[in-house]
């Protein structure tokens, strides 16, 4: 394969510019990062830890092999929602290696409001069940949570994919063969108390560990009886009278031993061979990426040049250069492994859809994976495109991106917009993992169309009732919409919602997507099976 | 793929360990078909796993196998072979054997003959950089009629006395001042007459703190020639290079643009067309001197690689088979970064570098940003007495040049050779000497270092062994293959404690 040779002088004043903001931007994620990694009040940290109990994420890095990687996923949910009281939406999920296994761990964290499951954090729990079923993961669930949060019960009970989809989901990874173990190490009450019991294997550790349907004070005021909760719930009686658990555990030092042990004796699975070499670095430097990424998102940059930072040795081999150049496709190797990408170098035409439909033809014909570097402002308007069929066209790259059998990567580097997002593989077409730079933008369309469009139509309104606005009129309406929607379509608010999986720091791009890469060929990759392109 | 499309060539290269397999792979990347030939000592050599085909040229000492011109020819005609790309050593610099190459009707993956001859001999290359208006170290041979003290001030002090017949440092003085001079200049004229029958004696300017600084040039059949951005090559032991890199910190890149139209100036004196590399001697207030031109790719050239990112093995072929070069020299000015190269040596540092051959019972490479290592060896492969005793070469890159020396460093102590004596731990010695460090050193570094370089480490290395053969009677799985190759890690094992 051939290098790309990059045309960045990294000594020019633009890119010193742009260094310095990008980084700034990534500063910002990192230190609300740090902030909400602290989980809860200090408090709540002071009443678990005279309890015995670890911090959620103390117990991760316990059971994970020395020196394993861990993939968080989505540590910035439910950000600036529901007050801001919830970091992380009070659950750490992600994979990382456990007995030489890859393993999706979901662990609550009970110094956030006791561990209770708001909306989000339910979704964020789904999600990570999904990456564990998509990807052929065994999962660990570290029980610690008063269940559902009461006073948001509606947005958390009774739709599809809400409580009750979890157990769903377990017994289905079960049927499969996807080891699903639970570590009690607090409460699992109520409809909680059926996600140890859902689990083939059960550890309940001693005094804090307590699994019932309903707890002590339920009992009482349903029954009358007067019950402690060790001795309703606790870990003497799962694992000698009722059987609900498997193993008794000391403390939670024990049980982590247990899990590990029990993943130990778990049989590894192949992962399915493609094609992979010796991984080399990026020839050209990853941190130079800081000093590329525009400091306003409608100045164009060639991805080539991210392209260059992110794979071995900076080597790309380029797929119909000359052709639709808007999209540049073609194959690298990212940590060996030989993957396609598709990247984004303006509007999209029907020609550059048709060669993107037709690249991924390829690499599914050949079982390569993709990865899609998102920068995309929509498709290409105007008469002359319609009438050449511009959604005949981009209906080709749609289907192919959806139906392909290959594992999909999706990292936003820039704008995702309108109907491009669904091209270019946005959430709605299950890549494996969607990352998101700490620049990028989401929506239907960028906010200024998006304010020029709604303030039409509210002049439209006024005309109808024979009024005319002033220009200062019109900017009083169209400012708060500009504004509403340009906080919507930022980075922090899409990942609050899981609109994404996390917002990464773009020089550590390769690595998030060595590992992802890697732990997708737990599952198999199965053969090519298209639906019908309308040619 | 652009070369798919260009005529599949059958090259031949006429050489061995690492420069081979960096030449045999430059070959297949370019689409061509790579042959290798070998001796008795290199029947279980790593570049014969690099090629297409590997012919044997004959027994183990060099005269006989690849020194052998007759016989590798032989061999070349036999195979139908397109081309022939000698490396470095050995046949390189032949003249001789890159005419019987030519007149066989073979490509010859170097410079015409004829410049090779024009700059093989030191004293014509003096003259030719003399008429090209380059500068050469100024020198005068002292008549019995010229006043010494005229002359020498003409030079300038300090002056080195030579006898003008002599040679091997006999009868060499250095004088420092006019009153030396005098002392010294009848004693001097004596010894010469007694040891070499001739009192003519020499003078030349003597350069002080010199550093040797090379200027990688590249040109084709079409009069395009570029020059790269300089090496430094001033650390030495022996008169050989150990460490090089790239660019220098003793110059700056208007000095180095000069060196570089000046190197150009010397390569289209003699027509030059291949690549090539025109060293200077740079003394401490930064006047350059031409030394030679050596008309072969070099041991260090991977260091200018890694800096401008272009190939320079591959872009040497093809001006061979008649491609035209088109690069855009201000571009190739500006440095990418900073690289650095060690070389590695079985040798060892401690008894004056005397090579340390014999089976490799452990071999470790080190990985890593920025780190390329150009090897000719693995584990069980026996470095035979009758070369170079070179086992590869680590080349870090950096953004900067503190940023490449601690990869270096890094790599170099993650690289494990066992049980020979290698030059890791003297070069590690090397770069983090404070002086290195500050890029503050000339090719008496070494020298006047001597001391503080060795690495009571070395005495470890009986230890390691022991360790590592306990290790495997325990049946401790390794990691390696049986060519010592690692096993590719898993990106999970490799990104050690990575959180995002």
């Amino acid at each position: 394969m051939a290098k790309i040779l990059s045309s960045i002088n990294t000594s020019d004043e633009n890119f010193k510019k742009r260094y310095e903001h990008n980084k700034e931007l990534i500063k910002e994620i990192e230190d609300i990062k740090a902030v909400i990694k602290n989980g809860g009040a200090k408090k709540s940290h002071e009443v678990n830890k005279e309890r015995g109990k670890l911090f959620c994420r103390q117990r991760i890095e316990k059971v994970l092999d020395k020196g394993s990687p861990f993939l968080e996923v989505a540590p910035m949910a439910a950000y600036n929602m529901y007050g801001g009281e919830v970091p992380s939406a009070g659950i750490v999920t992600g994979v990382g290696r456990v007995s030489g296994r890859e393993v999706m761990i979901v662990a609550n964290d009970q110094t956030v409001k006791g561990g209770t499951y708001y909306p989000v954090t339910v979704k964020k729990h789904i999600r990570a069940q999904h990456i564990a079923m998509e990807n052929n993961l065994p999962c660990l669930y570290i029980v610690d949570s008063g269940g559902a949060y009461l006073p948001l019960q509606d947005g958390v009970f009774p739709d599809k994919e809400h409580f009750g989809n979890i157990f769903y989901n377990q017994a289905v990874m079960s049927s499969k063969g996807l080891l699903q173990v639970a570590l009690v190490t607090g409460l699992a009450t109520a409809g909680g108390a059926y996600q140890p019991a859902m689990c083939d294997q059960c550890i309940i550790v001693k005094d804090t560990g307590a699994i019932f349907i309903g707890g002590p004070p339920l009992v009482k005021a349903a029954t009358g009886e007067v019950v402690d909760a060790e001795e309703l719930g606790g870990a003497d009686v799962h694992t000698r009278i009722s059987g609900v658990a498997d193993y008794y555990a000391n403390d939670e030092e024990a049980g982590i031993r247990k899990v590990r042990e029990i993943f130990a004796n778990y049989p590894k699975g192949e992962k399915f061979p493609i094609d992979r070499v010796s991984p080399k670095e990026p020839y050209y430097d990853p941190d130079e990426i800081y000093g590329i990424i525009p400091d306003n998102l409608e100045a164009p940059y060639d991805v080539r040049e991210i392209i260059a930072r992110i794979v071995d040795n900076s080597e790309f081999e380029e797929f119909k250069a000359r052709y639709g150049q808007t999209v540049v496709a073609g194959f690298a190797r990212i940590g060996g492994y030989l993957v396609g990408i598709i990247g984004n170098n303006g509007a999209i035409f029907p020609e550059s859809s048709t060669k993107a439909a037709h690249f991924i033809e390829l690499c599914s014909f050949r079982k390569i994976p993709l990865i899609f570097l998102q920068n995309i402002t929509g498709f290409i308007i105007g008469k002359k495109y319609e009438h050449q069929g511009m959604p005949k066209d981009g209906a080709k790259w749609v289907h192919a991106v959806s139906t392909t059998n290959v594992p999909k990567f999706t990292v936003i580097v820039g704008n995702s917009y309108g109907a491009g997002n669904y091209a270019m593989c946005g959430r709605g077409f299950n890549p494996r993992f969607l990352w998101m730079w700490p620049n990028s933008r989401i929506g239907v369309m960028g906010h200024n169309q998006a304010a020029d469009v709604l303030t039409q139509v509210k002049i439209k309104q006024y005309e109808r009732e024979g009024k005319t606005l002033s220009e200062k009129e019109i900017e009083n309406i169209r400012n708060p919409i500009l504004e509403d929607y340009k906080n919507k379509s930022e980075a922090l608010y899409s990942t609050a919602r899981l609109w994404d999986d996390g917002i990464i720091d773009p020089a550590k791009t390769r690595q998030y997507l060595m590992l992802s890469i890697e732990l997708s060929l737990n599952k198999k990759i199965g053969e090519v099976n298209f639906g019908i392109f309308r040619m | 793929m652009e070369y798919s499309e260009c005529e599949k060539k059958r090259i031949l290269v006429a050489n061995r360990g690492e420069i081979a397999i960096r030449i045999l792979k430059a070959i297949r990347e370019l689409g061509h078909t790579a042959i290798a030939i070998y001796s008795d000592a290199d029947k279980f050599s790593p570049h014969l796993t690099f090629a297409d085909e590997a012919y044997y040229v004959g027994e183990s000492e060099a005269s006989k196998s690849y020194l052998n011109i007759d016989r590798i020819i032989e061999v070349a005609k036999k195979n139908k072979i397109d081309g022939i790309h000698p490396g470095y050593g050995f046949l390189a610099e032949n003249t001789k054997f890159a005419d019987v190459v030519k007149s066989s009707n073979m490509v010859w993956v170097g410079p015409q003959p004829k410049s090779m001859y024009d700059v093989g001999d030191k004293i014509r290359a003096r003259e030719i950089a003399k008429s090209a208006g380059v500068p050469i170290i100024p020198g005068v041979t002292l008549g019995s009629n010229t006043d010494p003290v005229d002359a020498a001030k003409g030079l300038g002090f300090p002056i080195l006395i030579k006898a003008s017949a002599g040679g091997g440092g006999k009868g060499m003085r250095i004088v420092r001042d006019e009153r030396e001079l005098i002392d010294n200049v009848d004693i001097a004229r004596k010894e010469a007459e007694s040891s070499f029958a001739d009192p003519t004696i020499y003078f030349e300017k003597l350069l002080e703190e010199p550093h040797h600084i090379e200027i990688q040039v590249l040109a084709d059949k079409f009069g395009n020639a570029y020059y790269f951005p300089e090496r430094e090559c001033s650390i030495q032991r022996r008169y050989q290079k150990i460490v090089e890199e790239s660019p220098s910190t003793t110059i700056d890149r208007m000095q180095a643009k000069s060196m570089g139209e000046a190197a150009l100036k010397v390569i289209k004196e003699i027509a030059y067309d291949s690549a090539g590399t025109v060293e200077f001697m740079v003394d401490k207030d930064k006047n350059f001197y031409f030394l030679e031109v050596n008309t072969r790719i070099q041991v260090e050239h991977p260091v200018t690689e890694e800096i401008t990112g272009i190939d320079l093995v591959a872009n040497q072929i093809e001006v061979a088979f008649g491609k035209s070069l088109s690069f855009n020299q201000d571009s190739l000015n500006i440095p990418k970064g900073h690289a650095i190269e060690a070389r590695i040596y079985a040798e060892d540092p401690v008894n004056n570098f005397i090579p340390s051959t014999g089976k490799i019972d452990y071999y470790k490479i080190p990985y890593g940003a920025g780190i390329r290592l150009d090897d000719g060896a693995c584990k069980g492969f026996e470095i035979p007495i009758h070369y170079d005793p070179i086992i590869s070469k680590v080349i870090a890159r950096g953004k900067d040049r503190k940023q490449s020396l601690y990869r270096l460093h890094k790599a170099l102590s993650d690289y494990h050779i066992l049980p020979l004596k290698t030059t890791i731990s003297f070069i590690m010695n090397i770069i983090k000497h404070p002086e290195f460090i500050k890029g503050c050193y000339d090719t008496n570094f070494i020298n006047k270092n001597y001391e503080k370089l060795f690495d009571e480490n070395e005495e470890y290395i009986p230890l390691a062994i022991a360790c590592y053969y306990y290790l495997g009677s325990q049946g401790f799985s390794n990691e390696y293959n049986l060519d010592g190759r690692e096993t590719l890690k898993e990106c999970w094992q490799h990104l050690t404690n990575f959180r995002g």
